[in-house]
């Protein structure tokens, strides 16, 4: 008897790496997922937090995948690692702050990494020539495959037909007959297959699944690039980005303001790392002040902090300023008006 | 039978179900783990996380805000 391969799928939690994944899975081989966490990913953060959103299913795809397979998934921390393919993407950017081929690459070479460490065969991506714009493109399958170390050892179950043979290929550990010629952005192909498998309910097919590919976040994220005059960040930071209204009215220091009470409650978290405000005399929200402010930045913050409560329309408000130390005073100020906030300041 | 908690508060999904990963790595078959979250999401994703490795969902409690599950590791 043969000895049974063992594979290691990348699972984002789309229908793509579910599928690519029973593909092989039905060839009698031994699959279990992986998956990456970024500290950009989408999944269920903001649901999390936003108390609008909390009807919503807050599952997380990739595990809800691996269920669906009955599949182990290893979800691994690469937050620290990914920041230089984020801050230096040697094949560049997409339509905004989205490394993507620089992404695809970095995380089949981990996969690799871990398929030594972890005595498995091979590794299974859900990649679809033609499928993305930037990374999923007939020229960049070999770049992918080669600059990922992952060479002969990557195979793409849905496109693999119009590939050259893989090692599990060549070697029988798959029948290349049995794998696919899919090509395009359209998702029928997709659907279908997965009707044939029995799949009535999966993630959005070739929905974003990470906050780098959204042109709001990735302004954010500009922004506080260059407000710190270089690209560092850290976890904190990106995930503030998710989190409220943010308004930059000097080069010095951005207001982040709760949009709602699930918001503010996610903010209070962070009291300890920047000042904060909210309003004493009339309901309204927890505002932080990211930045160095001086005493006059601090009365325009806590004018603009009032004219998000309940109050902005009063003569005046009381507003709480917290320093990170917990010490509190109170300012008393009139709300700024709309037209006084110059589009340019809400990033 | 050895019993440890884990903070996962502020932690929004998937850390919370990493911080957990990675704390059963270091436990024995039988032992306990309770973690404490934030992320209302935990109540899902962990139980889902469990029932894919191999452990078992003992207890989880809904409190004001914080949301604790207790498992128990397996083989």
């Amino acid at each position: 008897m043969s000895k049974q391969r063992k594979a290691v799928a990348l699972i984002s939690g789309g229908l793509d790496s579910m599928l690519a994944a029973k593909i092989v899975m039905e060839q009698g081989v031994h699959v279990e997922g992986i998956n990456f966490f970024t500290g950009f990913c989408v999944e269920g953060h903001t649901h999390a937090i936003r108390e609008k959103d909390k009807a919503k299913p807050k599952r997380n795809n990739s595990l809800w995948v691996a269920e669906q397979l009955s599949i182990k998934l290893h979800i691994v921390d690469v937050i620290e690692e990914y920041k230089n393919v984020l801050i230096n993407p040697k094949h560049g950017y997409g339509a905004h702050m989205n490394p993507c081929l620089d992404c695809k690459i970095f995380m089949v070479n981990k996969a690799k990494q871990w398929i030594v460490e972890n005595n498995f065969d091979f590794i299974i991506t859900g990649e679809v020539i033609g499928q993305r714009p930037m990374s999923q493109r007939k020229g960049t399958m070999p770049i992918v495959a080669k600059q990922s170390g992952a060479d002969d050892l990557l195979l793409r179950p849905l496109c693999a037909k119009n590939l050259p043979p893989t090692l599990p290929e060549l070697e029988g550990w798959v029948d290349r007959e049995k794998l696919h010629d899919i090509t395009g952005r359209s998702r029928k192909p997709q659907m279908a297959m997965a009707a044939q498998f029995g799949f009535d309910d999966y993630a959005q097919p070739a929905g974003g699944c990470c906050f780098l590919t959204d042109k709001y976040y990735s302004a954010k994220l500009v922004d506080l690039w260059k407000s710190q005059g270089n690209k560092e960040y850290e976890l904190d930071d990106v995930m503030l980005l998710k989190v409220g209204r943010h308004i930059r009215p000097q080069a010095n220091f951005k207001l982040i303001v709760a949009r709602e009470e699930g918001e503010g409650r996610f903010l209070q978290g962070y009291k300890k790392d920047f000042i904060s405000m909210n309003s004493l005399s009339h309901t309204g929200p927890l505002v932080l002040i990211d930045g160095s402010a001086s005493a006059e930045d601090l009365y325009l913050a806590a004018r603009i902090t009032a004219r998000y409560g309940q109050g902005r329309d009063a003569e005046h408000v009381d507003i709480n300023v917290m320093n990170k130390d917990g010490s509190e005073r109170t300012i008393q100020v009139k709300p700024l008006k709309k037209e006084d906030m110059p589009k340019e300041w809400f990033i | 039978m050895h019993k440890e908690t884990l903070n996962a508060r502020r932690l929004l999904c998937p850390l919370p179900v990493i911080r957990t990963q990675d704390k059963v790595k270091q436990l024995k078959v039988g032992d306990q783990l309770e973690v404490i979250c934030t992320d209302p999401g935990v109540m899902q994703d962990i139980p889902a996380w469990c029932r894919i490795n191999g452990h078992k969902v003992l207890e989880t409690i809904s409190g004001d805000h914080e949301y604790i599950i207790i498992l128990e590791v397996g083989p």
